[in-house]
């Protein structure tokens, strides 16, 4: 009789609640990706796991919080950002990072999201963006390009609409570092979420993901496999480019890098001293 | 802090009442007739070391103290109708997430913008219905300047023990109004804080419940992981579609409310003893009724008063017990009739009496006497 060999775990299991795997992902997405990152980010920084606090909103992203084994909560759909603010304001001790993709952050909570950075609390937000509504099936979104095909843009009417650049919003709202890789650039895009969360201040994240199943489908990119080797072939790593520059053309060229990293008061600071000041 | 005297607005003995609960956490945003709570809160809660926060709209400053308040802190947001109408989403979740916190609604006219500076009780069945599914909440309603710093306490103690988001409805004229408050010596207020989870953490269910139906409550940045959302979960916090799960969940969510309701309500009977004729009001037309029925009874007429300070969970059962000792209910309200409908489903057959006035000017003592006076002709 031969005995079974040991199952291998995975070195990053220990962040993840593993009784609620598998995850609900489809095949070629590139969200678990990301979450392998946050967590590579946590255990590369030697944070303590039950001082860090997960935030998503809505949808296929919005699921990620609930895979992770520490304090997770799943908010309404674009609330993320507001609920995390809450947490970090009133207990700035703890490590606050939103999980989110680029409809709820950048459509129903994009009202949020530039007042976040504005007001520049020292959280961490990693956008996935997918370019669609992935979870309602496929419909376009804040961040889908012109004239692309969704649910709701059929063909052969296509987008009537124009896309955010993400990494633009965030620079423009105030954000204090500022990223943009794709999801194939795990080591680079690992890096800078560490960079973000050991930043005092609003650090947004934004990592260009593939949905094989809703916008891959419906505009002919490929499988998930096809999906990630385009986004590795039209990745284009320039760090520090004046944000306003960095172009986001899915066919043709994603700028990917770190765009800001500045110094600006943070939130809970500022707050922390206008404390003092009135006890004097 | 000693006890302390004050002449002040409404309004303001609200966010002084927040404070000696402990309310650490004010997240706001400006609003007529409203707006004084957070300007109170700008400069007394740097001085007691909590936080300050105006957001960007109602949705972000509900969203943010249902964050603030699973970090273990007491948290509170203040507003108008307008507001509450964006909060009804964030008012879902916390019910959902059993999140203790408290809101404090200063009813102006409506609907849409209406009347900004007038007073109305316009808000009751939306501070009960306004989310969607099915819920309970818990509603009081003040009628003095006193009473918006004594039910502002008290609504924090509810919203603790109950994990669940209490609401102080006052209609304008109360948050406006100006009174003598005493504030208690702090060592006099009874405070309460919610269960938290306690053992092993292998262990742990975030959403089982104790035998009165409320489970501990685990904190971020504890030793506790979990996972809370506002999807229908099971007692680990983890989403299911399962119908059992969905019916249990939604029935403990209700009957950890409505199980207690004699614990929660709080009501005050006027000359109700030997009373023929009763005025069921509360807030402002409260205190119209109070001269009204004296008047009455110096004209031999037996009028009295039930006053809600608690409209929900509503009180059917003293509304069914004051239909068996009375012979006419009048309902003096500032809208055009919402406790009315509740008073008839508890009170039916005795007559029922609506005195609706949807507008700024609460019904006047005269105006509720007239009304005793015909009443009591029939």
């Amino acid at each position: 009789m031969t005995t079974a060999p040991p199952i291998l775990k995975h070195p990053m299991v220990k962040y993840i609640r593993e009784d609620r795997m598998p995850a609900i992902y489809c095949p070629g997405c590139s969200i678990g990706i990301v979450t392998q990152m946050v967590a590579r980010s946590i255990d590369n920084l030697g944070l303590d796991f039950s001082k860090v606090v997960i935030v998503s909103g809505i949808g296929c992203t919005g699921r990620t919080s609930g895979y992770f084994k520490t304090g997770t909560f799943h908010t309404t759909h674009g609330r993320a950002v507001v609920f995390a603010e809450g947490v970090k304001i009133a207990n700035p001790e703890l490590e606050v990072i939103i999980i989110s993709g680029d409809g709820d952050i950048a459509a129903i909570g994009g009202n949020h999201l530039i007042h976040a950075c504005r007001r520049n609390v020292d959280m961490t937000i990693v956008c996935i963006n997918n370019f669609t509504y992935a979870m309602t099936g496929g419909q376009f979104g804040p961040t889908t390009e012109h004239e692309r095909f969704s649910q709701t843009s059929p063909r052969p009417i296509g987008n009537p609409e124009h896309p955010f650049n993400l990494v633009q919003l965030a620079a423009s709202s105030g954000a204090t570092f500022v990223a943009r890789w794709t999801a194939t650039q795990v080591r680079r895009a690992t890096a800078s979420i560490e960079k973000g969360i050991v930043k005092k201040g609003l650090s947004f994240v934004e990592i260009v993901g593939a949905c094989p199943t809703a916008y891959g489908r419906m505009n002919r990119l490929g499988d998930g496999l096809d999906m990630h080797k385009h986004l590795l072939k039209v990745a284009e790593i320039q760090n520090g480019l004046p944000p306003h520059e960095a172009e986001l053309d899915y066919d043709r060229r994603i700028v990917c890098g770190e765009f800001v990293n500045m110094e600006k008061d943070e939130y809970t600071a500022v707050l922390k001293q206008m404390r003092e000041k009135l006890r004097k | 802090m000693p006890e302390r005297i004050m002449f002040t607005m409404g309004d303001i003995a609200s966010a002084e009442g927040a404070l000696s609960a402990g309310c650490k956490y004010f997240g706001g945003y400006p609003i007529t007739p409203a707006t004084e709570i957070a300007e109170w809160m700008a400069l007394r809660m740097p001085q007691v070391g909590g936080s300050f926060v105006q957001y960007e709209d109602e949705i972000a400053s509900i969203t943010s103290v249902i964050g603030a308040s699973w970090t273990g802190v007491k948290s509170m947001t203040a507003t108008s109708g307008p507001g509450v109408s964006l909060m009804l989403e964030a008012i879902g979740l916390a019910v959902m997430t059993e999140t203790p916190l408290v809101l404090v609604n200063i009813m102006r006219g409506g609907p849409s913008t209406g009347q900004p500076t007038r007073g109305q009780q316009g808000d009751i069945m939306q501070a009960k219905w306004g989310s969607h599914g099915d819920y309970q909440i818990i509603a009081l309603t003040p009628a003095s300047v006193q009473e918006m710093f004594d039910q502002t306490v008290q609504a924090f103690n509810l919203s603790e023990r109950y994990r669940v988001p209490v609401f102080v409805l006052a209609d304008e004229t109360v948050g406006h109004m100006r009174e003598r408050l005493v504030i208690p010596d702090e060592k006099d207020l009874k405070l309460e804080y919610r269960k938290l989870a306690a053992g092993d953490p292998a262990d742990f269910l975030p959403f089982k419940p104790d035998e009165d139906l409320i489970p501990p409550m685990a904190l971020l940045g504890s030793k506790y992981q979990f996972y809370a959302t506002g999807l229908t979960h099971d007692e680990r916090g983890y989403p299911t579609d399962k119908e059992d799960v969905q019916l249990e969940l939604v029935a403990r969510l209700n009957n950890k409310i409505l199980h207690n309701a004699d614990k929660i309500i709080d009501l005050e009977r006027f000359m109700l003893d030997d009373a023929k004729i009763a005025v069921v009001a509360y807030g402002t037309p409260s205190r119209s009724a109070r001269k009204a029925i004296k008047e009455a009874r110096e004209a031999g007429i037996k009028a009295g008063m039930l006053r809600l300070k608690t409209v929900w969970p509503f009180p059917e059962d003293a509304l069914a017990d004051l239909a068996s000792e009375v012979k006419h209910i009048i309902v003096a309200e500032q809208n055009f009739g919402q406790v009315y409908y509740m008073v008839k489903a508890a009170a039916a057959p005795t007559p029922i009496h609506l005195m609706a006035k949807p507008a700024g000017m609460p019904q006047l003592p005269h105006e509720i006497l007239d009304k005793i006076k015909e009443i009591d002709s029939l």
